[in-house]
């Protein structure tokens, strides 16, 4: 298995960074479909959005950390940052896109798309703050 | 991301293009726009998507919000301009595209029925 690190200051102008990065690092053969990249340049978006803005400010000269994990069948990231943590299950669902009322709702698409584009993700308190997991399968090496 | 405003009337519409990627980070300049053209009472919007390669949360979370803005006047809207796979598959997956109006052009955007 080989990973692949990436540190950043907790600002969002950093995330085309990290987007480049972690698509780059997925494209290692055997590389992720180039539709799973789009599915995980957004999910990465997203998380690391999240970790962004859920950072202390008092963590702020603490990086946010992206580590992928490059496996045989899988390609994981994961994303800490120094913030509170929360409850994804306890996130309120939106209304039907035909319910005229979802136009009230600007937000809280993120963690949705993410368990949509991912085959697993899961967040997990990690010391003074949390870490989110994501998960893409590789499609198998050809034969030799 | 680079935004330009193509002040040409469309048949009453007006052409915002926006181009390169629309984030977080980037998708406030977008708000902004679409905030002052309709607080102007230019409340007939198209956004030309079709150079954006990128969009999360955040973009279309601005979307919406023009949208609703937008519609809260008699005859306004914002319409969508959108070929591209990877834009559609998002509005796809969050189930936007019943929200927006997605025309292939702007001419398809402008003559699609209001909803």
């Amino acid at each position: 298995m080989a990973e692949i690190v990436l540190e950043i200051p907790p600002r969002l102008d950093y995330l085309a960074v990290v987007r480049l990065v972690v698509a780059t690092a997925a494209a290692l053969d055997p590389p992720l479909p180039e539709s799973r990249l789009d599915d995980l340049r957004l999910a990465v978006t997203e998380a690391c959005s999240n970790a962004i803005k859920a950072h202390r400010p008092e963590a702020a000269d603490q990086p946010v950390v992206i580590s992928c994990h490059l496996d045989e069948d899988r390609f994981r990231v994961d994303i800490r940052d120094r913030g509170p943590g929360f409850d994804p299950d306890a996130l309120r669902s939106l209304p039907a896109p035909t319910d005229p009322s979802r136009l009230q709702h600007e937000s809280g698409l993120g963690i949705p798309l993410i368990k949509v584009l991912t085959d697993d993700v899961t967040f997990q308190p990690a010391g003074d703050g949390t870490i989110v997991s994501m998960t893409l399968k590789r499609p198998p090496a050809p034969p030799i | 991301m680079e935004l330009e405003i193509q002040d040409t009337d469309v048949q009453g519409w007006t052409v915002v293009t926006a181009s390169g990627e629309i984030d977080v980070a980037t998708a406030p300049e977008l708000r902004d726009r679409l905030t002052d053209l309709i607080e102007a009472g230019t409340t007939r919007v198209i956004v030309d998507m079709e150079d954006v390669d990128f969009i999360d949360s955040t973009g279309l979370g601005v979307l919406v919000g023009g949208v609703r803005r937008a519609r809260g006047s008699e005859g306004g809207d914002v319409r969508l301009v959108c070929t591209n796979p990877r834009i559609l598959k998002v509005l796809q997956a969050t189930g936007l595209h019943e929200v927006f109006i997605i025309g292939a052009d702007v001419d398809e955007a402008v003559s699609a029925e209001p909803r």
